[in-house]
């Protein structure tokens, strides 16, 4: 597992007086990229560790992402899940990135940590199609129950409708 | 109990030949019989399989996620599947669906309970009427045309859902916002924020059958939406928080504009005071509804009025500020008891506390840019476009390719209304977002409908689900 924090967008110091100029005020990117398998494991002891509270969890399909940063050792596979925890008592937050290879999308649930990620793991589930094993309800949550593909994979196209004046209409 | 899709239970009557596929074991269930006309009825309405199912054909899991998983302590008490009672019958309760077209759902929510009687035992909130693919959507506009996108998720605070964007871009670009920009956004997100509240208060009032509440609601939050469109050119979905600042500075004389609204609607939440706080009838009807305790809030991820109504302070304003939050003073208001009239009140009480923010905004106000004059990111002034050469290319430049922003990731968070509004956004240094993710939170506010509507009544679900306060174009973006 590699820990990184992210300088770039980190806090500066704020300034005294109400009209200078100030770099936008991130919160802290303090990020975490568990291995599938450390991966509950990781988020449990955050968990006890004082983040009370899963803030979001999303997935995102890196298939035609030109490379991204990664730390060492850490493998690049095209899905990743990110999961945003908060601990109100440390006013800090981590995030939690997990490659997810395409040929096997299966992440273990955060459902028995955190009852709040249903809805976010449903919604991964729909829209990218990572799925959560041990999920009580993994179902469709925003689509139709018979939508066929994940839309928000790169390799899903975008509808057109043709437009007067526009040309030659789109890839579908 | 190993297997809870058995028939036995309530279905002894030679069964019609409607078999439904069940979603959770795979084994097929079939239909209890009804006869004749009734019978053809039956198939004549029916949709189909329906989501929440029959207590002896729900899967123990289902059942543990009602009352085990989701009202699980913190301590890790997991409540045993063996202890739900699974064994009544089909005659004792009743499955009912609320919505998606039903008025007080406060849009297409749909609900479909398990009802004893008066008392809900079970509740699923199922949503999506609304899908638009809005987080797809994002990544075919550039950065410059996203903020159009994203005003239309929560359509009563639009301007928050812009704020997120921009600051996001903003943190991915690095650049430093001059101070008036960061001024005139909260102006403008107090306001909003403001009018959203007030938005609630009516409709929270027309929940609970008090129609002049609604009337007086609306008509504070026409003062709102005039000067939203006095300064924005719109009254909803205004596009006016871009990345890089605002679309154009306050008009002249907002100051006045602004005060009139503040001296308006302060006295009138007195109004709303004796209408409805100091009212038996209201009080009884909130008092003690849909109870969370802040162990649960948290683990179900709730955020905003729901979270603070259970005492916890937690207001992402003060606790991790953004903008000139803290610069500025106000008071985070939180309830005891996590009940309907604490939510009430601090809504109440939000909006007071906003006011307090907008006048010291008034009074702070610096002078300077509205927006960054770094000529890659915002367009230059019109008048400029007709004297530069550069200018017209950097105008034009702005408008058709966008802006590249630095390959990277960013989580940036802000307190909107109803919660926490987070905005995750990945580049892959192109002019348009690689991924978008909008953490709306009424769609993980949803969450605790279940838990705040178990064990109450029918007639109290619907004030229930409106002290959540969901936006359905958030909801299901």
């Amino acid at each position: 597992m590699t820990t990184t924090t992210d300088g770039d967008t980190g806090s500066d110091a704020p300034a005294s007086g109400g009209s200078t100029a100030r770099r936008p005020r991130g919160d802290a990117q303090e990020l975490l990229f568990p291995t599938r398998e450390q991966y509950l494991e990781v988020v449990g002891n955050l968990r006890d560790g004082g983040f009370e509270t899963c803030a979001d969890l999303c997935a995102a399909d890196y298939l035609t992402h030109p490379g991204r940063r990664l730390p060492e050792g850490v493998v690049p596979q095209r899905f990743e899940v990110v999961v945003n925890l908060l601990s109100l008592s440390q006013v800090r937050r981590v995030r939690v990135r997990v490659q997810v290879p395409a040929d096997d999308p299966v992440l273990p649930t955060l459902f028995d940590l955190y009852p709040g990620t249903e809805a976010m793991e449903r919604e991964a589930y729909d829209l990218v199609g990572v799925v959560f094993e041990g999920h009580p309800d993994m179902t469709r949550i925003l689509l139709p129950e018979d939508w066929e593909g994940h839309p928000l994979r790169k390799d899903y196209g975008v509808g057109r409708v043709p437009v007067q004046f526009k040309g030659a209409p789109g890839p579908r | 109990m190993s297997d809870a899709t058995t028939t036995d239970a309530g279905d002894s009557v030679p069964h019609a030949d409607t078999v439904l596929p069940d979603p959770v074991s795979g084994a097929s269930y079939e239909e209890p019989s009804a006869t004749g006309t009734e019978r053809g009825l039956l198939i004549e309405t029916s949709e189909g399989a329906q989501e929440l199912f029959p207590r002896n054909r729900t899967a123990p899991d289902e059942l543990r996620r009602e009352a085990g998983a989701v009202l699980r302590l913190p301590e890790g008490v997991v409540v045993n599947a063996d202890d739900i009672d699974v064994e009544q019958t089909d005659d004792e309760t009743m499955i009912i669906n609320m919505g998606p077209q039903h008025p007080s759902t406060h849009g297409v929510l749909r609900l479909m309970m398990e009802l004893d009687g008066e008392t809900v035992l079970r509740t699923k909130p199922i949503i999506g009427y609304l899908h638009t693919g809005m987080e797809k959507t994002a990544e075919e506009l550039t950065y410059v045309q996203g903020s159009t996108n994203v005003t239309r998720m929560d359509y009563l605070s639009p301007l928050h859902n812009e704020l997120v964007l921009s600051l996001a871009v903003e943190a991915l670009l690095g650049v430093e916002m001059p101070a008036r920009s960061d001024w005139i956004r909260m102006l403008l997100v107090e306001l909003n924020r403001v009018s959203s509240h007030l938005m609630w208060m009516a409709t929270n009032g027309m929940d609970h059958a008090s129609t002049s509440m609604m009337i007086y609601g609306f008509r504070e939050r026409e003062m709102v939406l005039a000067f939203f469109e006095k300064t924005t050119g719109l009254r909803m979905n205004h596009n006016f928080i871009r990345p890089g600042g605002t679309a154009a500075d306050l008009p002249d004389g907002w100051e006045d504009d602004v005060s009139v609204i503040c001296d308006t609607v302060l006295p009138r939440l007195d109004e709303y005071d004796e209408l409805l706080t100091g009212q038996p009838v209201f009080r009884q009807r909130s008092e003690g509804i849909g109870n969370l305790s802040a162990e649960e809030a948290l683990a179900l991820s709730l955020t905003g009025p729901l979270l603070r109504s259970t005492g916890v302070a937690w207001d992402l304003r003060r606790t991790m500020p953004y903008l000139r939050y803290d610069e500025v003073e106000f008071d985070v208001i939180v309830g005891t008891y996590g009940d309907n009239f604490d939510r009430y009140s601090i809504r109440l009480n939000e909006i007071r506390e906003s006011i307090r923010i907008i006048r010291q905004i008034i009074d702070k106000m610096p002078a300077g840019d509205y927006r960054v004059q770094d000529k890659k990111i915002t367009p230059p002034p019109r008048g400029r476009i007709d004297e530069s050469m550069e200018a017209l290319i950097h105008h034009f430049k702005v408008f058709t390719e966008g802006f590249k922003v630095p390959e990277g990731e960013v989580y940036v968070a802000i307190e909107s209304p109803r919660g926490e509004l987070g905005c995750y956004l990945v580049s892959d240094g192109g002019p348009k977002p690689y991924r978008m993710h909008i953490r709306g939170p009424s769609f993980v506010n949803l969450q605790g409908l279940p838990l705040m509507m178990r064990g109450g009544l029918l007639a109290d679900a619907v004030v229930v689900c409106s002290s959540v306060d969901p936006v359905m174009g958030e909801v299901d973006r």
